[in-house]
């Protein structure tokens, strides 16, 4: 186009320009849903809410003003899938688009949940619901606190329960409202009234079962943190089993009902009584035992010391009897050595060669040297022997010789 | 001897009750220790006793009046839905 006198006066500012983009949008487009992907999110001191939503193409500015954002439950986090409801505008200083949230939804959840799970998670974090926080409850109370509705189940069941279990048991109440709006600060009230007044060992809070929007006072951080500042130990009981708030998580212990809780903090006077008497039982027999193992030692001395004769008597029997088995003992031995003896004589008898002359053997020796003769051959005629009986002996003259045959 | 039970607690009696029963039955104990602990567990027994058998529950209503104040008032028994 060419530009002459006309175009240049009749040519809008920058200004008009976006405010004229701005009126067209706000006019065409009104407010709408947006689903989207949170990033970029941060909160300046004036407390407005700035981020971006973008998805995988695109993405757009956002502004939440604080007076919108206060009412939110939950805190936004980058990441966070969204749907935003509001309206298309131009931020006209910068000539850029903007979105202008009125209201928030996380996607997948509801808000209230999302709301819970971020308190949990601060909780969590600073350490509210550690094991080692719990303290244990007292055994036997002397007086027993009740935060609940004055009026309803929970607190008729929890009375009937502990004076069935405990008649002798004191129970302070001290009422609050269980859900709306001004529950959570009025339990938490509560808690601390009976801390303050300082007279029960043990604080049970609860109320019977509803929807997650009826227990909503017990998943807000004000009870949570009246719970965890309560140097009474405290046992919840909300709602029913499945239900498990943050309450339950900052308590030292959870029930899963009222009457549950009134169970935990009270033993059955039944049970303790049955244990009494058991003990007292096993006193009487100890005691008696004790008696009796005194007085067996007693007899036994008594029955040692009656008469010292019979002792030395008793005595002296048992030395006779003793000597009398050595004496067998010794008789025994010698007997047995000698017969060892005479067998032994016996085998040298037999092997003796003397016995052999009583066999009829006698034995030959030459009178030249006295030499035994086993051969014969080597005597000469006319040689003189002596000759050896088993009776006396003989000297005799040789006659002849034979030789012995060849296979002798 | 009485006072003194009653200010501990009931589980520290019980405690103390069972050890006396174990420590006659052992039987280690001379005569005399012997029927002192039997006395003092025969005492704590009665005590305890008594402890569970008094009389009927109270049951009071914390509250606060309207300058602030709390005020501890014993609660009717008709006020919790029979």
């Amino acid at each position: 186009m060419q530009l002459s006198l006309e175009t240049a006066a009749s040519a809008l500012t920058v200004s008009q320009l976006t405010r004229r983009v701005r009126t067209t949008l706000e006019s065409r487009i009104d407010g709408l849903w947006v689903a989207g992907e949170v990033s970029n999110f941060r909160v300046p001191p004036s407390g407005h809410f700035y981020f971006s939503l973008k998805d995988a193409q695109c993405q757009i500015a956002a502004v939440m003003f604080r007076s919108a954002n206060q009412l939110l439950p939950f805190m936004p986090e980058d990441g966070m899938h969204v749907l935003a409801y509001g309206r298309v505008s131009v931020y006209e200083a910068r000539g850029s688009l903007q979105l202008y949230v009125d209201s928030i939804e996380p996607r997948g959840q509801g808000s209230i949940q999302l709301a819970i799970e971020q308190l949990k998670q601060r909780l969590a974090a600073e350490g509210f619901f550690s094991a080692d926080r719990k303290r244990p409850l007292p055994f036997l109370p002397e007086a027993v606190g009740i935060v609940t509705a004055a009026t309803g189940a929970a607190i008729h069941d929890m009375l009937v329960t502990l004076r069935a279990r405990m008649p002798a048991l004191r129970i302070i109440v001290r009422p609050s409202s269980v859900q709306g709006k001004e529950a959570a600060p009025e339990i938490a009230a509560a808690i601390a009234d009976l801390n303050r007044h300082g007279q029960v060992d043990v604080i049970l809070v609860g109320r019977g079962g509803g929807s997650l929007e009826d227990l909503w006072a017990f998943n807000d951080e004000r009870v949570a943190r009246a719970i965890a500042a309560s140097r009474i130990p405290v046992v919840s009981a909300v709602g029913h089993e499945v239900d498990v708030t943050v309450a339950d998580l900052v308590a030292d212990r959870r029930a899963p009902t009222p009457t549950g809780a009134a169970s935990l903090v009270v033993p059955d006077r039944r049970d303790l009584l049955a244990v009494l008497t058991s003990l007292e039982s096993t006193l009487a027999a100890g005691i008696t035992r004790q008696i009796e193992r005194q007085r067996d030692r007693l007899d036994g001395a008594r029955y040692r010391l009656r008469d010292p004769r019979q002792a030395l008597k008793a005595l002296q029997l048992r030395i006779d009897e003793l000597s009398e088995r050595l004496q067998r003992a010794m008789n025994a031995g010698v007997r047995a050595a000698r017969q060892n003896l005479e067998h032994c004589v016996e085998r040298l008898e037999a092997l003796s060669p003397l016995a052999v002359l009583h066999r009829g053997y006698s034995i030959a020796r030459r009178a030249s040297d006295n030499s035994v003769v086993r051969d014969a051959t080597i005597l000469e005629a006319r040689e003189t022997l002596h000759l050896t009986f088993d009776r006396g002996t003989a000297a005799v003259r040789v006659d002849s010789i034979q030789r012995p045959r060849r296979d002798e | 001897m009485s006072e003194r039970i009653k200010k501990r607690k009931f589980d520290e009696g019980l405690a103390e009750l069972q050890k006396i029963g174990t420590d006659l039955e052992r039987g280690d104990l001379s005569l005399e220790d012997a029927l002192s602990a039997y006395e003092r567990g025969v005492a704590l027994v009665r005590e305890l006793n008594q402890r569970l058998s008094e009389a009927e529950a109270r049951v009071e209503l914390l509250t606060r009046n309207p300058e602030g104040e709390l005020r501890l008032q014993p609660m009717d028994r008709g006020e919790d839905a029979e």
